[in-house]
């Protein structure tokens, strides 16, 4: 048998495609923070987080509702979609608005909330602060019904939306912990995808793909694609580019910019969602899933560069083949190439492989 | 620092509020600092938990009434090592704690256990696994509870290697457990006659060990051992039967699985899984009763080993420190070695000179769904390790405390 650098080449076939299944994971994730980024120019630190609470709705349907995992891939995304479009319309909107009265509410509210629950009717931590926030959400979403916000022409600096996501995603992932345990929850494989094939070339075995491997990158490049389509390619997406080169003309020509860049959001974090069910059968669903990915996610979304859609669903691939290859030849590395490469990215072109320098 | 769990700070006021209620008669304040993972991949082994069973300790021994006023402060280490002697240095130097407990990490052990040796003080680490705190880097103030990974390798290993698994091929944590746990595992295989292929270092708390599982399937080890902890060890298995590796006839050993792990993949997933433990909640009368007074302060959980430990090594010190009536580190440890442990929990034994803490140990076996009579029916006592044999004898350790003969 061929061997390369003394890994038989057979083995190293098997680890490639392994390889592109982790980059199937990163392709969605830093698809979803790009089309936010390169449409809203927020950095969403709450995209690992949401990822994680994407993979606990669909335990949560399958223990608590009894819905399997095909529902969950639909009803996941949307679920975590919509707790993005109300983080995006009560905590990331306010930020650029002219006055903040209905941030105002929506503290306030909150805050009455958690002493109501806690205190009041002696619900546990976790359910009152959820609780809390969600009659938060509540008061502030009546307040601003069929009241036009007033988006302030200062632009705002990206380092508020960062620090408000980030903190936001540790609130989160808190109360999954407090509630759930770090440990991680069973989730199995749904029966039609258990199993496996033993995959050969030219009659030599390479290496047992699970079908549920195999399924989950027929299904990431699916959806990269047909996002990368809808926004490159239709009305609609170029709406969405317009809007974010100029809002203010767009919104003159009678388009409701502040919906259309909620629904984006939303779509974006319900991106990170359907990874995140993708994920619940092979790695355990545990509070902790988001912040340990995240941050390569991130550095694949600055090489890939910033916004760049095409370009973060081709390095998330690429990055994935290259730590691949990585656990073969040296694993103790295969946590930090991916920073290596991002250095090095970053001193040849500041702006991403495929990033337009402005 | 910051990062106290609103539980373990509301446990230090209300131990604290005892303790000042029977101030009047106190002649001993001891503060115990318990130090671990309170958030990250171990939090479930030792976490919160641990908080919960150092308070049953001092509400169990009464220490009030006996003199000594204890108070408890608890802290999370992140899993670094920098950041769990910092806090060790400010508990000893600003604080004024005189035990730490716990810490998980063997790497955070390590560097407490030197801060510890510096200020003179004491360190009794119970989720933290590592033999070389009683082994080369042991020191006059360790006292090394529940478990370390001589022991585990002597337990699952020898007793893998005996049923035919003959040739092994490790997955291992990259830090100073998993190099540990290798190498013990290694020594124990070696001298139960089998031989060992290859290994490959994986990074800590990594989340997808295919290309890792796939390398071992390569090398055609009979035994696929797991020399990780926590949620790596939990997606380890997971994904091991997802590749089909165990339905080709090799055995995955899990040299380090706590319930909480076995709880999390399901007895499905982690059915037949041979292990070592030092307690298991469902022995006897008196852990079953421990852990159900536990599950009811903790949400229903059960005591891990490492928590189970917290407790009994508290109890311990706090005999002690009632003995010599002082909290002086030398006169404590002392009479720590000097006293037999005779404990509900993890049974008769004795602290050695080199600080280890020897008891019994038990191989379990994971029971299959079927067996299973309740949520938390996990286990299944395969054999026991009598307490001469579970641990390292004190001639082979090199620590430098042991005279040479």
């Amino acid at each position: 048998m061929i061997t390369i650098f003394g890994v038989p080449s057979a083995a190293l076939f098997g680890q490639l495609l392994l390889g592109l299944i982790n980059g199937s994971f990163y392709a969605i994730l830093s698809l979803g923070l790009a089309v936010i980024f390169g449409l809203l120019n927020i950095i969403n630190f709450t995209h690992g987080a949401l990822y994680m609470m994407g993979a606990f709705v669909a335990w949560m349907l399958l223990n608590y509702l009894g819905i399997g995992y095909w529902w969950a891939l639909l009803l996941a995304p949307l679920a975590v979609g919509f707790v993005g479009m109300l983080i995006e319309r009560n905590y990331i909107a306010p930020l650029s608005f002219t006055n903040q009265r209905q941030s105002f509410v929506l503290i306030g509210a909150s805050a009455l909330g958690f002493l109501l629950l806690f205190y009041g009717l002696r619900i546990g931590p976790t359910a009152a602060f959820a609780g809390a926030a969600a009659i938060g959400v509540a008061a502030a979403s009546v307040y601003a019904w069929k009241r036009p916000s007033q988006t302030s022409t200062v632009h705002v600096d990206h380092l508020y939306g960062l620090l408000l996501t980030f903190g936001l995603a540790l609130i989160i992932q808190g109360l999954f912990r407090n509630e759930y345990g770090v440990s991680g929850l069973p989730y199995s494989i749904p029966s039609q995808l258990s199993g496996g094939q033993q995959i050969r070339i030219f009659d030599a075995p390479i290496m047992f793909m699970p079908n549920y491997r195999g399924w989950v990158i027929v299904a990431s490049l699916v959806v990269c694609m047909a996002t990368w389509f809808i926004i490159e390619k239709t009305k609609l997406g170029a709406y969405l580019r317009a809007a974010t080169e100029n809002p203010t003309l767009v919104g003159a020509f009678g388009v409701n910019v502040p919906l259309m860049i909620t629904l984006t959001y939303g779509f974006g974090v319900a991106l990170a969602a359907f990874a995140g069910v993708l994920a619940a059968p092979i790695y355990s669903v545990n509070p902790n899933m988001g912040a340990d990915l995240i941050i390569v996610v991130f550095a694949v979304v600055v090489i890939g560069g910033m916004g760049s859609i095409l370009g973060s669903i081709i390095t998330g691939f690429a990055l994935g083949l290259v730590e691949g290859l990585t656990k073969v030849f040296y694993p103790e590395a295969s946590s930090t190439v991916i920073f290596v490469i991002m250095v090095l990215v970053l001193l040849v072109k500041p702006a991403g492989l495929f990033g337009r320098a402005s | 620092m910051k990062r106290f769990g609103t539980l373990a700070a509301a446990l230090a006021v209300s131990v604290s509020a005892a303790a000042w209620a029977s101030a009047a008669q106190a002649q001993v304040s001891v503060k115990l600092g318990v130090l671990n993972d309170m958030s990250g991949l171990y939090a479930d082994i030792s976490g919160p938990g641990s908080v919960v069973a150092a308070q049953m300790a001092v509400e169990d021994f009464k220490a009030a009434e006996k003199g000594i006023k204890a108070e408890i402060v608890s802290a999370d280490h992140q899993n670094k090592p920098d950041n769990g002697s910092a806090i060790a240095r400010k508990w000893y130097d600003q604080d004024g704690v005189d035990v730490i407990l716990d810490v998980t990490t063997s790497s955070v052990a390590l560097a407490v256990s030197e801060v510890t040796r510096e200020k003179n003080k004491i360190f009794m680490p119970s989720g933290g696994g590592t033999s070389d705190l009683t082994g080369e880097k042991c020191t006059p103030n360790n006292v090394h509870w529940t478990y370390d990974t001589w022991a585990l390798a002597n337990g699952t290993g020898t007793a893998m290697t005996k049923k035919g698994g003959d040739s092994w091929f490790f997955l291992t944590a990259d830090y100073a457990f998993g190099a540990a746990l290798e190498r013990d595992t290694t020594n124990a295989v070696n001298k139960a006659g089998g031989k060992v292929l290859g290994a490959v270092k994986h990074p800590l708390s990594a989340s997808d060990f295919s290309s890792f599982l796939l390398q071992a399937q390569g090398s055609k080890a009979k035994v696929i051992a797991l020399a990780n902890a926590g949620s790596d060890t939990i997606n380890s298995i997971k994904q091991a039967s997802e590749f089909g590796i165990t339905q080709g006839g090799q055995n995955l050993a899990g040299l380090l699985i706590f319930s909480s792990d076995v709880k999390a993949l399901g007895l499905k997933a982690a059915q037949g899984l041979v292990l070592t433990e030092a307690f298991y909640w469902d022995q006897n009368d008196a852990t079953r009763e421990f852990s159900k007074r536990f599950a009811a302060k903790f949400g229903g959980r059960m005591p891990t080993s490492a928590q189970a430990g917290v407790y009994s090594s508290i109890i311990h010190y706090l005999k002690a420190v009632e003995a010599t009536k002082s909290k002086d580190t030398a006169a404590v440890m002392a009479k720590m070695k000097e006293t037999p442990i005779d404990d509900p929990l993890f049974g008769r034994g004795s602290v050695r000179a080199d600080g280890r803490a020897i008891h019994p140990m038990y191989l379990f076996e994971v029971k299959r769904p079927e067996e299973s009579k309740g949520e938390w029916d996990l286990y299944k006592t395969v054999a026991t390790i009598p307490t001469e044999e579970a641990f390292r004898p004190l001639a082979e350790g090199n620590c430098p405390l042991v005279k040479k003969s």
